[in-house]
């Protein structure tokens, strides 16, 4: 009987059985035994995915496809349904689902092949004549005559759910958080989830499988240094809001009480809170004075030369999509992945930036304000944020190139993205800590062109990623729908190479489209 | 479509002769050339093999009429449209009897040959050759 002699287990005294242990916090590859001592039950089976959003359902749809039964994949997610992040990201940032995404037709995250596109789902669903010639011109015509095709949020989902369901998806899908994924002496890893609380008996679950994929999507939401000084001095959320956060309390008040509102940003999604301003506007004959502060202010094309010019104009660069679109085919996908480091990050930098698309209703409304005078467009960053007079409403310092200014508003939505670190989240913050990831030239999890994450093999098993947390690798249009189609087929093709399942040739791939359209179950 | 130099080469080229192949087969039988079959045919695959000859020099204009857009995309409705330029040409030069074992071809028998098999490989690269190849689109239109 002694006190200073450690005990075997050495794990500190408060661990309840099935937790992490700090031998196990501190070890970067674990044995078998040390996840038995630490009495976490081991699930094994071959293949895990973490987040369970639209990274993970497309990867889980191809291996599906592939040949990989259900009984094979396990995914680790919070949610109920994979667009539930989407779809409420997409909803506070003002895009119900009766209103138009911003990828193109052939971006179907329920359909591998792309064919039959949105555009022609959509004709042959219409109702009318014109409803089914419009998105068929529109395709033909795009993007020249018309802009380019884009969905209806609702088409989106009610497809991905059409599909959820024939892959027997949610057989899959086991609730929790993922606390973190280790490298398992042996080979393969452990991929740790908190259960949630009274759902399982113990703390912890291991999931123990050859294969990994980690799709968590936004590490989190950015809020730049003046808001979050705003926010956390003047303890008010409510007169300068993240767009992506719930701030429907803005147009609330706005149908109440004339205002006036800075919109910071010029990407897609200030678009959509102009939209929503001027749209109330219009309806309920509001008097709404809008002030957008562009960082990055663009007077027209812009870009180094004849071959590269984008098209822009009143502080917007506009772009179809996020990128060229042939970031996710083309030429400009094959030119991106011989880049690397600098090169890499330049080339980043000259087709990515903020944009927007060009839509003519959204120009129109932008025209009427301006020669109405309640829209004006400026240049400028946000030195800080404080309240008006009396604590009305807020007074926005900015640096312009006109020098110093300050602009009242009775309310400040941000349009910035959402571009956290990556170590914003823990199970990625873990990757780069214990398992050796590394970071790519734009900072975020460095992945090669199989989408695995580079420095975390664990012989005979791999460990792969998609989505924005890998975004500056040698594929930019990551964070899309195709983007992450893309990388799930690098990902399958990668697993098919490892022999885990079987490569999907031409005639597999027909039998398996035929089942799909028949909406037959796999 | 989203196509690479190589890319568009190989489209060209596969697509044309084996989805245009098969379609020369089908249609040349009752396409009015006046002339007997094995005649027919032989015209008839001449001409397709002219499509891809001269092709392939086409698809080096258009690939540098491509370095013009931001985007380095390739519009629908160009791959349609294009098939005026190229129809008008093959059809100036079998009418200068510049095309090696073509003689004179009626009109329509050729307005009818070209324009069904442009449509047909223009729609089938539009969609349906996504399906048994899925790795196509993503390639820049390449095979191998
Ligand atoms: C407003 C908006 C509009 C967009 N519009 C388009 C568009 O029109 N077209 C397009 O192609 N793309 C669009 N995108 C980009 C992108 O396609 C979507 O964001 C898509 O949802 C990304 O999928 P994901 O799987 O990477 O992330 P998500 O769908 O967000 O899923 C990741 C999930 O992982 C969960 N997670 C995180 N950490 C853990 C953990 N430790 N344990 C368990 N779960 C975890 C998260 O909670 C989240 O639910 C848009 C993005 C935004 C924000």
């Amino acid at each position: 009987m002694s006190g200073d002699q450690p005990l075997p287990q050495s794990a500190a005294p408060t661990t309840e059985p099935g937790d992490l242990t700090p031998e196990l916090i501190d070890t970067d590859i674990w044995t078998d035994e040390m996840v038995a001592r630490a009495g976490i039950p081991v699930v094994p089976v071959p293949f895990v995915t973490v987040g369970g959003g639209i990274g993970s359902f497309v990867t889980v749809d191809y291996l599906r496809i592939y040949g990989v039964p259900a009984q094979q994949i396990v995914v680790l997610t919070g949610l109920d349904v994979p667009w539930q992040s989407y779809e409420y990201l997409t909803r506070v940032s003002q895009i119900p689902r009766t209103e138009r995404l911003r990828s193109d037709s052939q971006s179907r995250p329920d359909n591998i092949w792309g064919f039959p596109s949105y555009a022609l789902s959509e004709a042959f669903a219409a109702k009318s004549l014109k409803e089914f010639l419009w998105p068929l011109w529109n395709v033909f015509t795009e993007p020249i005559l018309t802009n380019y095709f884009t969905p209806r949020a609702g088409q989106a989902f009610s497809t991905m759910e059409k599909e959820m369901n024939r892959i027997g998806y949610l057989q899959s899908v086991r609730k929790g958080q993922v606390r973190m994924v280790r490298r398992r002496a042996g080979g393969g890893y452990y991929t740790i989830l908190t259960p949630p609380a009274g759902a399982a008996p113990t703390k912890r679950i291991a999931y123990q499988s050859q294969y990994v994929h980690i799709a968590i999507g936004y590490p989190g939401l950015r809020l730049l240094k003046d808001l979050q000084d705003y926010r956390e001095r003047y303890r008010d959320p409510t007169k300068v809001v993240n767009a992506y956060e719930p701030h429907e309390q803005v147009y609330d008040q706005l149908r109440i009480r004339p205002g006036k509102v800075i919109v910071r940003g010029g990407g897609i999604v200030a678009s959509r809170v102009l939209q929503r301003l001027i749209d109330d506007r219009d309806k309920y004959n509001l008097r709404t004075e809008i002030l957008q502060v562009f960082r990055t202010f663009y007077t027209g094309p812009h870009g180094k030369n004849v071959f590269n010019r984008r098209p822009g104009g009143h502080g917007w660069a506009y772009q179809g999509f996020n990128y060229p679109k042939s970031v996710w085919g083309g030429q400009l996908k094959e030119k991106m992945a011989k880049l690397e480091g600098d090169a890499r990050a330049q080339a980043y930098e000259e087709m990515g930036g903020t944009n927007t698309p060009f839509r003519k209703d959204w120009l129109e409304q932008l025209k009427r304000g301006r020669s109405q005078g309640w829209y004006r467009e400026m240049q400028g960053a946000f030195d800080s944020l404080r309240p008006g007079p009396n604590g009305a409403g807020v007074v926005v310092a900015m640096s312009t190139q006109h020098g110093a200014l300050e602009e009242y508003a009775d309310f400040v939505v941000d349009c910035t993205g959402l571009e956290a670190d990556i170590r914003e989240s823990r199970v990625l913050a873990d990757l780069l800590d214990h398992s050796g990831a590394g970071r790519n030239p734009k900072g975020r999890l460095d992945v090669n062109a199989q989408f695995e994450v580079i420095g975390t093999r664990s012989r005979p098993g791999r460990l792969y990623a998609s989505g924005s947390s890998t975004l500056g690798g040698p594929f930019p249009g990551v964070d899309t729908f195709l983007g992450l189609q893309i990388s799930a087929q690098e990902i399958a093709d990668d697993l098919a190479r490892l022999g885990f399942v079987k490569r999907l040739g031409p005639g597999r791939s027909i039998a398996q489209w035929w089942r799909w359209a028949r909406n037959r179950p796999i | 479509m989203l196509p690479t130099l190589n890319g568009r080469l190989q489209s060209r080229i596969l697509v044309t002769a084996i989805l245009g192949g098969i379609w020369t087969l089908i249609i040349t039988p009752v396409l009015p050339t006046g002339a007997p079959l094995g005649e027919s045919y032989k015209t008839t695959f001449i001409i397709l093999l002219t499509v891809i000859v001269l092709g392939v020099l086409w698809e080096f204009l258009y690939h540098f009429l491509q370095q013009f857009r931001w985007e380095k995309d390739w519009p629908t409705s160009w791959g349609l449209f294009t098939g005026i330029n190229e129809g008008l040409l093959i059809w100036l030069l079998i009418n200068l009897g510049w095309i090696p074992g073509v003689g004179q071809v009626p009109g329509w028998a050729f307005v009818i040959q070209f324009c069904t098999t442009w449509f047909l490989i223009w729609a089938v690269q539009n969609g349906p050759l996504r399906v048994p190849f899925i790795r196509w689109r993503f390639n820049g239109g390449r095979f191998l």
